[in-house]
């Protein structure tokens, strides 16, 4: 294991008490467990208060604009398919400004960890409803509530193979590092919903809401995360109980072996030039 | 005897207008011959009206031109809609089963699917592939080579299908000379190497994959679409990941974080597809990632005309983005350069660490070009990365004279590479320290000056004294071209000015090349005069005149000529 120290970095600007400060203790720790050098690790993210995250422990860092982390994490694992890409975004930036790409992420299966902080509200603007608000959830732009039901992201992922799907919870940090660990060791893509308290926006689903809904999915009776239609069921569960842990597993060919010409390494040390004669040819 | 010789092969989507297209001029230009190809088709299938005007000529040729000496017509519309084209002494080559009225006075040549393949059911090649011979006929070449092509082109369908390409040619070839027409072609002489057909886009294509590309991606859109095929279908061949994205904006994103991480990026887009680009357009400049975007215009606003073409986009491309930051403009006006321009795109991109754009639009994208081998000099791609142990910590924005800050790459070694759009630090980390953001927007724009000094050769053609002068740019310049050989021609001097290397804009050489200009003609393809409002921002010239075009048509040297002699 290494020292947890090897990853300090800048001064957290969060507020008090908000629920990535675990996130990032327990994150730290799983890397520091899987020994994980600073330099093997490249975070990606995108806009808002979870995509901070990368300022906050040292590691390459790519702090892109708002939803597109999925794309450029992507871009990078077919330039150099050595480095460990995680992406610490939020149900805002993910789920809303970047849906698109979470699609063609489970399709593609690219060897990335997808880390959604899920804190139901945007708090980088304080305060208006997220896609995984609830329904009724007021804000400053909805003052009457929000008037439709939340998307349900993790559903979505099991109806389309993604090849691994887990849940967390910032008040359970010691689950979400074993979580954390389970899902960048996982080859495919991976996504990691983290429900994130936040203590100054959203006074509805707080570590207490939480505390008293979340379940461990792995002591159901039998559980199994290979089973699909179970999976789903689970993935869809919310209200007076969440499930947490490994929901659904699947393995499937990675994006990166779709390119035989990744087996030559990082695009960085491949030759350059091509003869021109030879590029020519079928023009004539 | 002519020198040069112009036909239109006209009919509906999936009749089969390309599948003749190809292996005729191909077939011309092994005989020797300069072809320009021009494509004009509608954003659909099956059915509605195409055609290609392909330029024959004995004499180098890099523009289409108005006026036909044949026309080939799958269907009554390509009579209805092109006839009045046909010049007095033209031929018409028809399809009999499907063309009912043909003026009688006309000289023609009918063919049905029955006479060139009795008994087949093969109409369709019949008709195609007798054309073929039946052109060929009449400019009293040989058919040999055509059917060589054929096999070529149709090796996939099977020895049937390829025999019965190779019959109906030679029977419509051997008609066209049983009527005894011939229209020949004075000078014509086999060149010492054999010529090359290419399109804009294909050059462009070659031009990136000689100059380093590892990388691409983006979204179908005409007319970028012809560049992103032509790279890919030489991808698995040469080494390049190719990437088709759930949309314009993944398109750009994943160029950035590829390029972040070490490769050698391209993507491209065109028209709203650009649009949605733009907000990653800042992101690569302002994480300094090498980035080259071809932009494919076409007429617009929103969708616009999906398949025609335009130079409407110049202030868009130049402009795109919030605030200011560093970026290159280059937008070639024939194949060679726009060969080198891509080449030259990758390394500038590469060596300044921002946004390339290369511009270019559905004339250019799709007109092939008859273009020597030495047109394409070999190129020597190089990295700029530096590797091996840091002085020091790693700031990959460090501040330095040149805005260039020495860059590394994500996992070679234990330097760590941090970049972010927001407003960062010299170690890549976000700020809000005012003076910082100074800084750091000086350091960017600083690139400018240096890719100032790399950019900025004109092409000046004519007397450079002449006092009336055509200022162009891009893929205008062919047409402009001719229309000043031919008035120079009845003894009118003049000078043509050709801007391919836009921005930065290169102020100097553009007032050194007006210098004694008593009438500054600018020619473009937009209705507003983009160029020429450029002109006059950054160099205080106003024009004297302007040559538009936005009906969606390329420029001919005849359009060119009639403005001209309605301003002199």
């Amino acid at each position: 294991m290494l020292p947890l120290e090897l990853y300090d970095s800048l001064e957290p600007a969060w507020c008090p008490g908000c629920g990535n400060f675990p996130m990032l203790k327990a994150f730290k720790q799983a890397l520091a467990e899987l020994n994980l050098r600073p330099e093997e690790i490249l975070l990606v993210s995108g806009i808002g208060q979870s995509s901070k995250f990368p300022h906050y422990l040292k590691c390459h860092t790519f702090n892109g604009i708002h939803g597109r982390s999925l794309p450029v994490a992507t871009g990078v694992r077919l330039a150099n398919p050595n480095l460990k890409v995680v992406i610490t975004t939020g149900d805002g930036d993910q789920y809303g400004e970047g849906g698109n790409h979470l699609l063609a992420a489970f399709r593609r299966n690219p060897d990335i960890t997808l880390v959604v902080h899920n804190n139901q509200v945007y708090a980088l603007t304080k305060g208006q409803a997220s896609p995984t608000s609830d329904q009724g959830f007021k804000s400053p732009i909805q003052p009457e509530g929000v008037p439709y039901p939340p998307l349900h992201a993790l559903a979505l992922a099991v109806a389309q193979d993604c090849s691994w799907v887990g849940r967390g919870f910032a008040g359970m940090p010691e689950h979400l590092k074993e979580l954390y660990k389970q899902a960048i060791s996982h080859r495919g893509f991976a996504l990691l919903e983290v429900l994130q308290p936040c203590v100054s926006f959203n006074k509805v689903n707080t570590y207490q809401w939480y505390q008293a809904r979340v379940y461990l999915v792995e002591e159901e009776p039998d559980y199994a995360p290979e089973n699909e239609l179970w999976a789903y069921q689970k993935a869809k569960e919310w209200g007076d109980r969440i499930p947490i842990g490994v929901l659904f597993k699947k393995p499937r060919p990675v994006l990166e072996e779709a390119f035989p010409a990744l087996a030559a390494g990082p695009m960085a040390v491949w030759p350059l030039e091509r003869p021109v004669a030879e590029l020519l040819k079928d023009f004539y | 005897m002519p020198s040069d010789f112009n036909l239109l092969i006209g009919g509906a989507a999936g009749q089969g207008v390309h599948a003749i297209t190809g292996p005729l001029a191909k077939s011309l230009v092994r005989h020797g011959l300069f072809v320009h190809v021009t494509q004009s088709y509608q954003s659909r299938i099956r059915g509605g009206h195409l055609y290609n005007l392909i330029r024959v000529s004995a004499t180098p040729i890099y523009s289409p031109r108005e006026g036909l000496d044949l026309l080939v017509a799958l269907n009554q519309e390509t009579v209805d809609l092109h006839l009045w084209e046909l010049s007095k002494e033209g031929l018409l080559v028809f399809d009999a089963d499907e063309v009912k009225t043909v003026p009688e006075s006309l000289r023609s040549i009918s063919l049905t699917g029955d006479t060139l393949l009795p008994d087949t059911k093969a109409a369709e090649i019949a008709i195609n592939a007798g054309a073929c011979g039946a052109i060929l006929g009449l400019l009293g070449l040989p058919v040999a080579g055509l059917a060589d092509l054929l096999a070529e082109t149709f090796a996939d369908k099977g020895e049937e299908v390829v025999q019965l390409n190779r019959l109906a040619a030679s029977r419509g070839h051997e008609l066209a000379i049983r009527q005894g027409i011939r229209v020949s072609l004075a000078g014509v002489s086999f060149p010492a190497e054999p010529r090359l057909l290419i399109s804009g886009h294909e050059a462009m294509a070659i031009g990136a994959l000689a100059g380093g590309l590892t990388f691409i991606c983006g979204y179908p859109m005409t007319p970028w679409t012809s560049l992103f095929n032509a790279v890919s279908q030489r991808a698995a061949r040469f080494g390049v990941v190719v990437e088709q994205t759930e949309d314009e904006i993944a398109a750009i994103n994943m160029a950035v974080g590829a390029s972040f991480a070490g490769a050698r990026a391209l993507t491209g887009t065109s028209g709203g597809g650009f649009c949605l680009m733009t907000e990653g357009v800042g992101l690569a400049a302002m994480t300094e990632t090498p980035l080259v975007v071809v932009v494919a215009s076409r007429p617009g606003p929103s969708t616009g005309l999906p398949t025609r073409t335009a130079q409407g986009d110049l202030n868009f491309v130049l402009n795109a983005g919030q605030d200011d930051f560093p970026r290159a403009v280059l937008a070639p006006g024939t194949p060679p350069q726009g060969y080198l321009l891509t080449a030259k795109a990758l390394d500038l991109a590469e060596r300044y660490q921002t946004p390339v754009f290369l511009l270019t639009d559905q004339y250019f994208a799709d007109a092939q070009f008859t273009c020597s081998a030495s047109d394409f000099p070999q190129v020597h791609p190089a990295r700029e990365i530096q590797t091996g142990p840091a002085v020091g910590t790693y700031e990959r924005y460090a501040l330095t004279e040149s805005g260039i800050s020495p860059r590394r790459l994500p996992g070679f070694g234990p330097e760590l590479v941090v970049a972010d759009s927001d407003e960062h630090t010299p170690d890549g980390h976000l700020t809000e320290d005012l003076t910082v953001r100074v800084k750091m927007h000086r350091k960017r724009l600083a690139k400018l000056q240096g890719l100032a000094r790399e950019l900025g050769s004109l092409t000046i053609t004519g007397s450079p004294e002449a006092p009336l002068v055509l200022l162009t740019w891009g893929s205008s310049f062919g047409p402009v071209a001719e229309a000043r050989e031919r008035l120079q021609q009845t003894g009118a001097t003049l000078r043509l000015v050709h801007l391919a290397e836009i921005w930065p804009f290169p102020r100097k050489a553009v007032v050194q090349a007006l210098t004694g200009a008593k009438k500054t003609v600018v020619v473009e393809a937009n209705a507003s005069g983009q160029l020429a409002g450029l002109l006059r921002r950054e160099t205080g010239v106003v024009a004297d005149h302007l040559i538009l075009r936005y009906d969606g048509l390329p420029f001919t040297p005849e359009y060119i000529l009639r403005e001209l002699a309605g301003i002199a």
